[in-house]
């Protein structure tokens, strides 16, 4: 047992079949709790109001908009390493998403700069960061879209993923050379004494669960989608030439 | 490797190389700006730096998609990956080219323009210099661009796309640079940054491109 065997499509699709309602069900009830303590239940900040609850949707999406990036990265060296055609189509999957969640992350923040920040952008390291993971993520699926052969694209992208990391690390470090920041810190940290307090520190723990498991559930559904799509042109292929 | 560099040379000074249209560029958007701007001295003189890098930049990016373009279509390519020099040695051999033909010319245009743009008196060796130190990094990332897009048909919109941002850290370090030499700020940190983005993307960037160049002749 090794976690080579998912290599296989047929294994992926079987356990994947099978996770999928838990991870499903999981995502829907940790992100109903999360998303309803968050919103219902928590004092309004004493400085910044109700506003403060948009936290349960931008520091999730944000760090997981980061996640799929490093997911998409580990994936495209197992591809490049050990062609496994489902780990290809995973990093091809996971990118939609993360874009998705980069996003999101950026009009939340958006949403919350505005009354407190009395901006809706500023060119601050964390949000110009979001803005150069943005132009990553939409860079790396037009090379998936543009090229036609489906081994071809992989390859492709998987470099270009593995040299955007790279860069992007160092588009990061730059900007913060760059400009000092608006943004606060991490609001949680596994070093730190005092994170924020124990209120709204809960649910968002809750939340984050909930999109990690989000991000799992779109993942594995959009793998599931990309294998049958290309089972189908086999199909398909062989059936022009019979 | 002195035969393509030779021959890749002349093929950009003849004519349909496109070897002044970068220049071109540069020289119609250091006019423009302040036509558009104003032509007030302390606005030009503060946003002068990050003009000139910014207008470095995209006229690099006008003629990248032609390292690899031509020569892919009419099979030399081909030749040269079997050729007995390393592929990785063709792509540095093509990055310095187009840097020969764009950076070069480029940088030594830039302190002309930077006259149109009331860049401070001090910035004038820095903006050579960062130049100088700059552009071979935009020359070799963009070559590794043009590598992942050089078997589509039209890569030209879609190469900018990937290319761009892997030229954030190298604008930024490059733009600061310029700033704080004409604030007559220390520059020591950004130069040394900016060097080594050429120097590191020099080393490795040729390996990946040259696997893409396989990946794009089988």
């Amino acid at each position: 047992m090794s976690i080579w065997e998912y290599a296989n499509p047929k294994k992926f699709m079987q356990t994947s079949a099978w996770a999928l309602p838990w991870a499903v069900g999981l995502t829907v009830i940790l992100l109903v709790v999360g998303l309803v303590w968050g919103f219902f239940f928590t004092p309004d900040d004493y400085k910044q109001g109700s506003t403060v609850k948009i936290i349960y949707l931008h520091v999730p999406s944000a760090m997981m908009a980061i996640n799929a990036w490093v997911m998409m990265l580990v994936t495209s060296l197992i591809w490049i390493v050990r062609r496994h055609h489902v780990s290809a189509l995973a990093a091809k999957a996971a990118a939609p998403v993360g874009l998705t969640f980069t996003l999101i992350a950026l009009v939340t923040g958006a949403l919350w700069g505005q009354p407190m920040w009395g901006t809706w952008w500023a060119w601050d390291p964390r949000l110009t960061s979001f803005l150069i993971l943005t132009l990553f993520y939409f860079g790396y699926m037009a090379l998936w879209a543009a090229i036609e052969d489906p081994d071809t694209a992989a390859d492709l992208t998987s470099i270009l993923c593995l040299v955007g990391s790279v860069f992007a690390l160092l588009s990061r470090y730059a900007v913060l050379f760059w400009n000092q920041g608006l943004h606060q810190g991490a609001s949680l940290s596994l070093d730190k004494e005092e994170n924020v307090s124990d209120v709204f520190w809960q649910p968002l723990v809750i939340c984050i669960a909930g999109f990690i498991l989000l991000f799992v559930t779109m993942v594995l559904l959009r793998t599931r989608t990309e294998i049958r799509a290309r089972r189908l042109k086999a199909l398909l292929a062989r059936e022009r030439v019979a | 490797m002195k035969a393509l560099l030779l021959r890749d040379l002349r093929l950009a000074f003849r004519s349909g190389g496109g070897f002044g249209l970068g220049l071109a560029f540069f020289f119609l958007l250091s006019v423009l700006v302040p036509l558009g701007v104003g032509p007030e001295g302390g606005t030009l003189a503060r946003i002068a730096p990050g003009i000139l890098w910014v207008g470095a930049l995209l006229a690099c990016l006008l003629s990248l998609d032609r390292i690899f373009a031509l020569d892919f279509e009419d099979g030399s390519l081909d030749l040269l990956a079997t050729a007995p020099i390393p592929l990785e040695a063709v792509v540095a051999i093509k990055a310095l080219a187009h840097w020969i033909v764009t950076g070069l010319p480029l940088t030594l245009i830039a302190p002309g323009l930077a006259i149109f743009l009331n860049l401070p008196p001090a910035g004038y060796p820095w903006l050579v210099l960062s130049l100088l130190l700059g552009t071979p990094a935009l020359s070799i990332i963009g070559a590794f661009g043009a590598t992942l897009t050089v078997g589509l048909r039209r890569g030209g919109l879609l190469l900018s796309l990937l290319v761009l941002p892997l030229y954030v850290p190298t604008l930024i370090f490059g733009g600061e640079v310029v700033r704080r030499g004409a604030e007559g700020m220390v520059l020591a940190t950004p130069l040394a940054l900016l060097a080594a983005i050429s120097l590191g993307a020099a080393a490795l960037l040729p390996f990946a491109a040259a696997s893409a160049i396989r990946v794009n002749l089988r």
